[in-house]
């Protein structure tokens, strides 16, 4: 087995860390395991690891050769294999594809529970309503419930108009 | 300002005290923000670096608890400022390298932080001693609150809070506490208990945070992951594996005693003997004896010495509190010849560790004269 950050020397250190029931894996040679730090657990976090290596194997990879450009910043991935930080707020959006399976290792969940600033709190509130609407709307439509699906197309009709009015993200 | 001037003296911080502070000496939380629409600080450019700072730095002065704070550009502060800074554990080493279009601003006292333009446009953490993590995350969080209405976070609905690096994204939030763990440590329980606690997704790291020693026995854990979870969640994990740590260190502590008090007592010393008589010592060897006096302090093998003494000079033993008691440029042997002149004479007043004062009455005899 090849060191998974030089690609040349065998592996001989081979790593595992279980953080809630996710299990990641690396395996290195002797002399990255020393540049990395891994010989010092103390200083030592296996997802920084990973964020150097993974992440810009997996943006080549969605980018099917053609070099991705974040329209805003100009941040390629070259620059993000450089650096292993992105360049703009934006750029999560152009690398969206290649980050899904990085922030899945990386993170707890792939969505955002936490604290959500005052003026967007109201937009939230409404899109999601809006989605368990429509969702409520194609399950009476399934059950041939029309009387509930009128009811539920109308309150549809009304979210979206307020959602139109507020001020967006 | 002078940041001297506005600095709490050493004696005064090593004094305040929390909740559990035998063995947590702080805690802090931190959140990460970013405006949106502009490139992160690490591939701005300095002119768009130094637009994100003048935004940044009037609105955080406009917060009530930075009343009288201290407010500076970093290319106004010398490295030597700075390094004293990452001593006091209030910047982090990254943003001491930072110069012009990065920035800092320090409430009165000490226990609200905001770097500007460090990795993140604005990282701001709220400190206080002992075990408040709960505290912390209340004070940032308001102060958040009250950012939010003067500057506008990139954020987005699905990911949370954008962040430069990806491992902060969503909540942006980092809780940490520092530990000082000599009872583990001397006892060999502190592998075991460093790789459970990673198992538990948080992270445990050195006195100067990412990839660093941990030096004078004190450990750092935090969480890892920031996004799919509440930040009152993580809090509270944290709070949990804390209070489990404590409580392995105290009975690491405990049994130490018990069953190998003559190897305790060795140690504390050893350590008390080099440090009250040495004439050159390094930082590191310093701060790892000093850990070894301030078990003993808890222990009660130095009656009479509060744990602000030792506290006091983990801080000003450091190199660059050391340097700045010296007008003339130290080299570092020069640095550890008064390092130890200094510790020799804060010493002084304190008799060596007395361990009859912990021998339990002679208990072999009673049970022989039954």
């Amino acid at each position: 087995m090849l060191c998974c950050v030089c690609k040349e020397k065998e592996a001989t250190v081979h790593l595992t860390q279980i953080a809630g029931e996710k299990m990641q894996k690396v395996d290195l040679c002797e002399e990255c395991a020393k540049t990395k730090g891994v010989n010092d657990p103390t200083g030592f976090s296996l997802a920084d690891l990973l964020l150097g290596l993974g992440a810009s194997q997996e943006i080549e990879q969605a980018a099917g050769g053609a070099e991705l450009k974040c329209p805003r910043c100009g941040f390629t991935q070259a620059d993000f294999k450089k650096a292993g930080r992105l360049g703009c707020p934006d750029c999560y959006q152009t690398f969206a594809e290649a980050l899904e399976g990085l922030l899945k290792t990386m993170h707890k969940g792939t969505r955002h529970v936490g604290k959500v600033p005052e003026s967007l709190r109201h937009t939230r509130d409404l899109s999601d309503r809006l989605k368990l609407l429509q969702k409520k709307l194609s399950k009476a439509i399934e059950e041939e419930d029309f009387e509930e699906a009128a009811i539920l197309r109308d309150e549809i009709k009304q979210t979206t108009a307020r959602l139109a009015n507020t001020p967006t993200a | 300002m002078d940041i001297h001037l506005f600095l709490i003296p050493p004696v005064e911080t090593a004094r305040r005290k929390g909740p559990h502070d035998r063995i947590v000496m702080s805690s802090r939380v931190r959140l990460a923000r970013n405006i949106k629409e502009a490139a992160f600080p690490g591939w701005a450019k300095k002119q768009e670096r130094i637009r994100v700072l003048e935004l940044i730095r009037p609105a955080v002065m406009t917060l009530p608890e930075m009343k009288e704070a201290f407010s500076e550009t970093m290319d106004t502060l010398s490295q030597l400022d700075k390094q004293i800074l990452v001593e006091r554990h209030l910047i982090s080493r990254e943003h001491a390298a930072k110069s012009a279009g990065s920035g800092l601003v320090l409430n009165r006292d000490e226990t609200l932080c905001v770097m500007i333009n460090e990795e993140d446009h604005l990282r701001m953490q709220a400190l206080r001693p002992g075990l408040q993590l709960r505290q912390a995350w209340t004070a940032i969080d308001q102060a958040d609150s009250a950012l939010e209405k003067k500057l506008e976070f990139a954020f987005s609905p699905d990911l949370g809070y954008l962040t430069a690096c990806p491992t902060n994204i969503g909540t942006g939030i980092r809780v940490s506490a520092m530990l000082h763990l000599p009872g583990l440590v001397l006892a060999e329980q502190i592998n075991p208990i460093i790789q459970s606690v990673n198992k538990l997704g948080l992270a445990v790291r050195g006195l100067y945070g990412e990839g660093t020693e941990a030096l004078g026995n004190v450990f750092q854990v935090s969480n890892q992951m920031t996004l799919g979870e509440t930040e009152i969640a993580i809090v509270e994990r944290l709070e949990k594996v804390l209070a489990q740590i404590i409580e392995h260190e105290e009975n690491a502590r405990g049994s130490l005693l018990e069953k190998k008090p003559k190897m305790v007592y060795n140690h504390i010393g050893r350590a008390y003997g080099i440090l009250a008589n040495a004439h050159s010592i390094s930082s590191k060897e310093t701060m790892n004896l000093l850990s070894l006096m301030r078990l003993g302090v808890d222990v009660g093998l130095f009656p009479g010495v509060d744990r602000s003494l030792v506290d006091e000079l983990f801080i000003l033993t450091q190199p660059a509190h050391l340097q700045k008691q010296h007008s003339e440029k130290l080299s570092a042997e020069e640095r550890d010849l008064l390092r130890a002149d200094m510790v020799r004479e804060r010493l002084r007043p304190v008799s060596r560790p007395n361990a009859k004062l912990l021998t339990p009455p002679s208990s072999g005899l009673d049970k022989s004269q039954k």
